[in-house]
């Protein structure tokens, strides 16, 4: 990635992208999606393309914008699921943005400030898939892309426990999950459920063949409910489970859960007061993992009680042998 | 599994033992295209991957699995064409 370029310190957020051409600040420029690169005079231009899903036809009118102002005519799918066009000349930079603004597309933001999130297929066609990261990822990008925190600020959504979004190392990250339930007048104890789990939370009772269920080891992926061949095995709830402070890096640290079954209706509140919490709470500068190590995990679940209150007891276990 | 249960008779048989995922679904699904609605194949799986993904794909494909048996290191299932 690009990260190795000066952050910009100064807070000053918008760039004004008209009549810019003379008198540019490289500091500011990343703010604005604008990436120096090696190249005299070239920058990368970051589009903002949350969970990584566009329609064909703006696809088509990118690639024309991409084919105009790209010195070499390249693009690079970032590793945020953004495209971002290469050896753009920073005198271009208003042409640019008028032309994408014209077909809709927005230019994303680097810095301080909460990111693009990204996102999993999810359930509208990956079978795995539990919840609607798609549409989750749209209403954060519409609701916080940009909102200033003391630093970056990373969100993703993953569809299953399977976790290609990486929820583990955001900042704030959901991964969609189902508690299965058993219904044993359906179950012909065909034994299918006992082989699908990948996790040994069912076993086989040997004399029936019906299933024996242990909810400690379950991760909650739900393929014991698509296994069932008689629709024994259904979905009781789905949700998200939520992790915080995590982050890659130099110095990666593994997020924490900190909630479990929250549902979608909840996940505006999870972020907006996760978002309270971190800008109180943190120094310019500090990842929201920094921030939780100086001043405790047990501050930050206070703070989300009136949000994760209800769907948080499971989890205050897993987070005290964490050592909060 | 109840006692009294009608044998279900199948109208064609396919065994899948050794066939790996997910060439194991691909001859599946084109056998039971070659099937009349109602019909009902009969599939030998493999323990493991197969009888893990097999199922629930035939079921995503609007297929019914009316029997399912354990055997030494496979399975039989009973499959009957959706529409």
């Amino acid at each position: 990635m690009t990260d190795h370029f000066v952050e910009d310190k100064t807070n000053k957020v918008n760039v004004k992208l008209e009549g810019m051409a003379e008198k540019v600040n490289f500091n500011d420029l990343k703010t604005g999606g604008f990436i120096k690169q090696r190249q005299k005079d070239m920058f990368t231009v970051r589009l903002r393309c949350p969970g990584g899903r566009l329609s064909t036809d703006k696809l088509v009118e990118i690639s024309k914008i991409a084919h105009k102002y790209s010195k070499k005519s390249v693009v690079h799918f970032s590793f945020r699921q953004s495209l971002e066009i290469l050896y753009v000349d920073y005198k271009e930079f208003g042409n640019i943005v008028a032309e994408l603004e014209k077909i809709g597309q927005k230019v994303a933001s680097c810095g301080p400030r909460v990111r693009v999130p990204t996102a999993c297929g999810g359930c509208e066609y990956n079978p795995n898939g539990l919840t609607d990261t798609q549409k989750m990822a749209d209403m954060v990008d519409k609701k916080f892309f940009g909102t200033p925190t003391p630093h970056k600020f990373k969100t993703s959504f993953s569809g299953c426990p399977i976790d290609c979004a990486r929820t583990k190392e955001m900042d704030l990250g959901f991964q969609g999950v189902v508690e299965p339930v058993w219904d044993e007048p359906s179950c012909t104890g065909c034994t299918i459920c006992a082989e699908a789990c990948k996790e040994d939370a069912i076993v086989s009772d040997p004399d029936t063949g019906k299933p024996i269920f242990d909810p400690k080891k379950c991760i909650f992926c739900g393929d014991c409910i698509r296994a069932c061949p008689t629709e024994a095995w259904k979905a009781k709830r789905y949700g998200h489970i939520v992790r915080v402070g995590g982050k890659h890096g130099r110095h990666p640290v593994e997020a924490i859960e900190v909630c479990a079954f929250l549902p979608d209706e909840k996940v505006p509140d999870a972020i907006q007061k996760s978002i309270e919490w971190y800008n109180a709470n943190g120094k310019r500068g500090e990842r929201i993992a920094t921030v939780l190590k100086r001043v405790g995990v047990r501050s930050y679940l206070d703070h989300m009680a009136p949000v994760f209150g209800a769907v948080a007891p499971a989890f205050a276990e897993t987070t005290d042998k964490q050592g909060v | 599994m109840s006692d009294a249960k009608p044998v279900i008779k199948a109208d064609a048989t396919l065994d899948l033992r050794g066939v790996m995922c997910p060439i194991n679904f691909v001859k599946t699904k084109l056998k039971i295209e070659a099937m009349e609605t109602g019909q009902v194949l009969e599939l030998l799986l493999d323990s493991g991957e197969p009888v893990q993904n097999v199922p629930k794909s035939v079921k995503e494909e609007g297929h019914k699995i009316l029997e399912v048996k354990k055997e030494d290191g496979h399975f039989r299932l009973m499959v009957k064409k959706g529409c």
